[in-house]
């Protein structure tokens, strides 16, 4: 179970991402958010998000057209 | 935002467009940057000073733009320039735009613009445009800053990436 889930289905680009990263900043050093999305580009995205700011994507999958991301605030 | 050590990355963007269509790559990019921790400077010049104005009213024209087509009911309608003497045609355009960015969950220009508010992006009018068109910097949203190409200059020579768009 993640600390904090970010409800981002029917979001756009950027707008997953820029809401991701308001939420992390509520959560401490080590805490989790899960974030759901519905779009299809938020995978490449959170990829590349996680990688360039430092935060851990520890787990991502898509099931019936959402995309579910896990990430672990390290940064 | 808060760190300002010499790590962090930066960018900085010439805003030329001051229309609904043009106005998403700054924005987009300003905020999403700001966002994985680039620290952002955008400098509005010419029509791009639109997007400060307190009262966003943009507009979008289909005029000259052959690679604008809207889908409608499962095709695409494209937009040939002998409609544009069709009175009434860029407010038809903006409204259908408009519904779309809604429908589609793609963020309006005013919550993208907060957006750069609240990451701390920096936002520069061009001093020599308020002066060109007659604006007043009253007509412009607070907190920006106002200055010229120096301004601009001393803010790219430092920065890892400068965009014109």
């Amino acid at each position: 179970m993640a600390d904090v889930t970010l409800d981002a289905k029917g979001l756009n680009c950027p707008l997953p991402i820029l809401r991701a990263k308001k939420a992390l900043k509520d959560i401490p050093t080590g805490g989790t958010l899960e974030v759901l999305a519905t779009d299809p580009g938020s995978a490449a995205d959170f990829d590349a998000f996680c990688r360039t700011t430092g935060n851990e994507l520890m787990e991502h999958s898509v099931d019936g057209g959402v995309y579910r991301f896990l990430i672990k605030h390290t940064a | 935002m808060a760190d300002a050590s010499d790590n962090t990355k930066s960018m900085s963007i010439i805003v030329t467009k001051g229309t609904l269509d043009w106005a998403y790559p700054p924005f987009i990019l300003a905020t999403t940057a700001a966002a994985m921790g680039v620290r952002v400077s955008m400098f509005f010049t010419f029509y791009g000073l639109q997007l400060l104005k307190k009262n966003l009213n943009l507009k979008i024209s289909p005029f000259g733009n052959p690679g604008m087509e809207m889908p409608m009911m499962g095709m695409h309608m494209p937009m040939p320039n002998i409609v544009n003497v069709i009175p009434g045609v860029d407010a038809a355009a903006t409204k259908m735009m408009k519904n779309l960015i809604k429908k589609k969950g793609v963020a309006s220009i005013e919550e993208l613009r907060e957006a750069a508010v609240e990451s701390e992006i920096e936002m520069i009018g061009c001093q020599m445009t308020l002066d060109l068109f007659e604006f007043k910097k009253e007509d412009l949203m607070d907190g920006i800053k106002i200055g010229g190409a120096a301004t601009y200059m001393e803010n790219a020579l430092k920065s890892d990436i400068n965009l014109f768009i």
